[in-house]
């Protein structure tokens, strides 16, 4: 077997061939050629919405292609589902976990395929030895009758790869498989990865902690919307390659407005808020920013930064668990969302259908929710001043759809998020906060997105907007904020600093992670 | 909002040359199903479609449509109000109880309210069970499923407890005590139409209005269709919570007061397993039961199919047995269609099978302006 597979290394054992996918109105893989090399360790790099896990959720039978073909061993192939890609010997380790927080270890690492005894029952002991067995690979100290829900996240992400190494999986592919793992458990991992390859197992490994992953990767790939722009020999090129490729020629966000700044308008004084999953812990750990009229503030940091819990914080989604937020001179303690709206303040949030948008309304209706207090005129709805809003909305946001009555799902991706947009500033905001806005949509309508947060801050607006692509921070943002672990770990005038500095100061880089005590 | 659906699909059926009949004929299900049953129970019997029996029957229907009215706007957050037909049981034994006359002999009192203070009162207890499955739901976050079918208990057993398990008869009053005229809901009739018929006239009109042209209404859809979204839009999305399960007791109040007028008597065993067809007729009328989708046409249209189906099969002479498969037939029926036009209307976020359909429907609406009523 062994001797077999070492004389085929650097073989494709799994191809890819001209693959799109689309998903309503976005493309998000352009006829992708994708080879996965047997014994060997290939990385797939890419900003967020490049296309990395449509193809990693393609390859392994989640979803499948739009057009384009699949072959294994020189074979086509096409999977169903997952079940099916397990059965060829593909398996996949999510970005987010697909595990069932109530069940035990043992049981979620034998979810659906369950070793059954002589009786015809589950042979709970067999099941308990081979877990014992993958625990002491990964060496981590994880009893197999835990419920999963009692161990910590870095932990369930060492289920969820033992999971997937006791399928014996050939082809294993792990998206984001470090991204709650203590550096200690990622070099275990790494060992393990090894120990793969060298028995002949293909890996395709897709990080963000971009030197974590050259170190284990053969073979780099670059996927930059929805195409692989370039692929590498990793000894052969430097991260500086790899970033330079994964952002691009630089595309003109545009360039911050030129107006005077004002008062401060939005103070946020140490923030702290707790962790949603544990309420022991924090997510954000103490944080200051504040932000002026006229200026465009960038919060820049990897997933699990805390941009998100703080941005929500402010907006009065979740409570503060200390400091405080003032926008203009009144501190917004007790305030419920809507006074906050009323006060200035608003969100847009990061994931747009799920806290976004009401699919079963029209356009029109999603950009007039905020505001519908605006347009009663007695003790109902006046649909003239609604028509006369959402017209303008539309037109201010430019949107564009067949109509107001449209279906919001009719739209594409970076309609659906100029919607979003568009309704928050129909309560006419002092303070705008968006979270991710170019989450999820093509250049040009994140160009479009961009220009519009430099003509609100050009109204007087104090703009604040997180992003997780380093190129994001460039363009209309007049300063950089970099958030990691929960605290801010570096401030930058967006005039004079380079992608390196943000993306070292996130702890995407070795510098970072040991000054962070990783 | 409520009303979009109906003209998109016939506008889209114009454009495309009338191929879209089966979308039309899926869009106006419940409609053509009463049509269908109006005619073939005509056929079956000479006595169904006469004035008489069509009011007679209607009246039957104004119990659940009343009903389903307050169900729809549980069911339009996308909840569930087990408890109303409890309630039901609950208000008539409330005004039953007051209208024997309150007697307390420590104080040496006895009096008899009038029937208007009666019903006032019935109403009232119905809106503080409709508060209590609000407040378990949005202060609490007890499901609604349960904590409705909690209150279904609590509330049939107070009402059993408050007559000792008895029928308080013959609620005609005297005119002596002043407390005459509750009968009027049961049996009077102006201009020929009987007065409960009137009651869900004005209770669905009152509800439409307020769905399709009050902030109120917009918040209830946004809610359902999205609480998250609604909630950071800046919607009370608690407070709405709260609302519509206070409206939906106060619906099953006076759908208790009628069934109690109607008989004369209020018997705390009434409403039993109402609530379940006040569900099927508003799913009948096509109101998704994930919240968002429903309108207060297609729950009379509901309560309308349910009621004159089962009515027919009475006057036909099918026995009761037959009657329960037949009734729960139709409402499996319904909610298959239901599932179909929902995956056929629906825009998953992403999903390529279903764009196409999308692109056609977008056409469709390109002319219907977005605030209709």
């Amino acid at each position: 077997m062994s001797t077999e597979s070492t004389t085929a290394i650097g073989y494709p054992i799994l191809k890819a061939k001209e693959v799109t996918k689309r998903y309503g109105g976005t493309q998000a893989l352009k006829g992708v050629d994708f080879e996965v090399l047997e014994g060997r360790v290939v990385g797939l790099f890419g900003e967020n919405g490049a296309g990395k896990s449509t193809l990693m959720k393609i390859l392994s039978g989640i979803e499948s292609p739009t057009t384009g073909r699949l072959e294994l061993r020189g074979e086509p192939v096409e999977f169903a589902n997952t079940v099916e890609a397990r059965d060829k010997g593909i398996s996949i380790i999510h970005q987010e976990l697909s595990l069932c927080a109530n069940l035990t270890v043992r049981d979620n690492i034998f979810m659906g395929r369950e070793i059954v005894g002589k009786t015809g029952g589950v042979d709970y002991k067999a099941e308990s030895k081979v877990v014992e067995q993958l625990m002491d690979r990964l060496q981590e100290k994880i009893d197999p009758d835990t419920l999963l829900a009692d161990l910590r996240l870095g932990q369930q992400q060492i289920v969820e790869i033992a999971r997937a190494l006791s399928t014996e999986a050939r082809i294993l592919i792990m998206d984001e498989p470090t991204s709650a793992l203590s550096a200690a458990e990622v070099d275990v991992l790494f060992k393990v990865i090894r120990d793969l390859t060298a028995h002949g197992v293909s890996i395709v490994y897709i990080s963000h902690h971009l030197e974590e992953a050259m170190e284990i990767c053969d073979h780099a790939v670059v996927l930059r919307d929805g195409e692989i722009v370039a692929q590498a020999e990793t000894k052969d090129v430097s991260l500086d390659w790899i970033v330079g490729n994964m952002v691009g020629r630089n595309f003109d966000l545009g360039t911050p407005p030129a107006v005077e700044f004002g008062d401060v308008a939005l103070e946020i004084d140490g923030a702290k808020v707790a962790d949603p999953s544990n309420p022991e812990r924090l997510s954000v750990k103490g944080v200051s920013i504040r932000v002026r009229t006229g200026e465009i503030v960038c919060i820049y940091g990897l997933m699990g930064a805390g941009r998100t819990e703080m941005l929500e914080a402010a907006a009065g989604r979740v409570p503060l668990a200390g400091g405080r937020i003032v926008v203009h001179d009144r501190d917004l303690a007790g305030m419920t969302i809507a006074q906050r709206i009323k006060w200035g303040l608003t969100l847009v949030p990061e994931d747009r259908q799920r806290d976004g948008l009401v699919q079963t309304m029209s356009v029109g209706r999603n950009l007039s929710l905020a505001s519908i207090g605006t347009f009663v005129k007695g003790l109902f709805l006046s649909p003239s001043a609604e028509a006369k809003l959402v017209q303008k909305g539309i037109g201010d946001v430019r949107v564009k759809t067949a109509g107001p009555g449209a279906a919001i799902g009719s739209l594409s991706g970076g309609n659906q998020q100029k919607v979003v947009i568009g309704k928050m500033l129909a309560t006419n905001p002092k303070v705008i906060l968006l979270d991710e806005p170019s989450r999820g949509i093509d250049i040009g309508a994140k160009t479009e997105v961009f220009n519009l947060l430099s003509e609100l801050a050009e109204q007087g607006l104090a703009v604040v907007y997180s992003t997780s692509e380093v190129n994001e921070c460039f363009g209309v943002a007049n300063r950089v904020i970099v958030m990691s672990k929960g605290r801010i770990s570096a401030e930058f005038d967006a005039a004079t600093t380079t992608k390196e500095q943000v993306m070292a100061a996130s702890g995407e880089s070795a510098t970072a992670s040991t000054m962070n005590g990783h | 909002m409520s009303t979009t659906s109906a003209p998109a699909g016939t506008k889209a059926a114009r454009f495309s040359g009338g191929l879209d009949i089966p979308r039309l004929l899926l869009e106006g299900r419940a409609f053509i199903a009463l049509i269908v049953i109006i005619v073939a129970f005509s056929f079956l019997s000479p006595n169904y479609f006469t004035v008489n029996n069509l009011l007679t029957m209607s009246s039957h229907v104004a119990i659940f449509a009343i009903l389903a009215v307050g169900m729809l706007m549980v069911i339009l957050n996308g909840g569930i109000d087990l408890s109303v037909g409890s309630t039901v049981g609950l208000s008539g034994v409330i005004a039953g109880f007051l209208l024997q006359g309150v007697n307390i002999p420590a104080l040496g009192i006895a009096f008899y309210p009038a029937a208007w203070v009666c019903v006032v009162a019935a109403v009232a207890v119905g809106a503080f069970v409709g508060w209590i499955n609000g407040t378990l739901v949005s202060r609490f976050g007890v499901a609604p499923f349960v904590a409705t079918l909690g209150t279904l208990y609590v509330v049939r057993g107070a009402a059993l407890l408050i007559t000792g398990g008895l029928t308080y008869p013959n609620l005609r009053g005297e005119a002596t005590l002043g407390n005459t005229g509750f009968d009027w809901f049961g049996f009077n009739r102006v201009l020929g139409i009987p007065v409960g018929v009137l009651f869900m006239i004005v209770i669905a009109a009152i509800a439409a209005v307020v769905l399709s042209r009050s902030p109120f209404g917009r918040w209830l859809y946004a809610s359902g269709g999205n609480e998250r979204a609604a909630e950071l839009s800046g919607i009370p999305v608690k407070q709405v919570k709260v609302r519509i399960y206070v409206i939906s007791g106060i619906c099953a109040s006076i759908a208790g007061v009628i069934v109690a007028s109607e008989l004369t008597s209020a018997n705390p065993t009434a409403g039993n397993s109402f609530e379940l067809t006040a569900i099927a007729a508003v799913v009948i009328g096509g109101a998704a039961l994930s919240g968002g989708r429903g309108n207060i046409r297609g729950v009379l249209l509901g309560a309308f199919v349910i009621g004159f189906l089962s009515d027919g099969l009475v006057i036909v002479g099918v026995s009761e047995y037959w009657q329960m498969v037949f009734k729960g037939a139709v409402i499996v029926v319904a909610v298959m269609l239901n599932r179909i036009e929902y995956r056929t209307k629906r825009i998953k976020p992403g999903n390529t099978p279903g764009s196409g359909q999308t692109s056609k429907l977008s056409n469709g609406f390109e002319n219907t302006p977005a605030p209709t009523a």
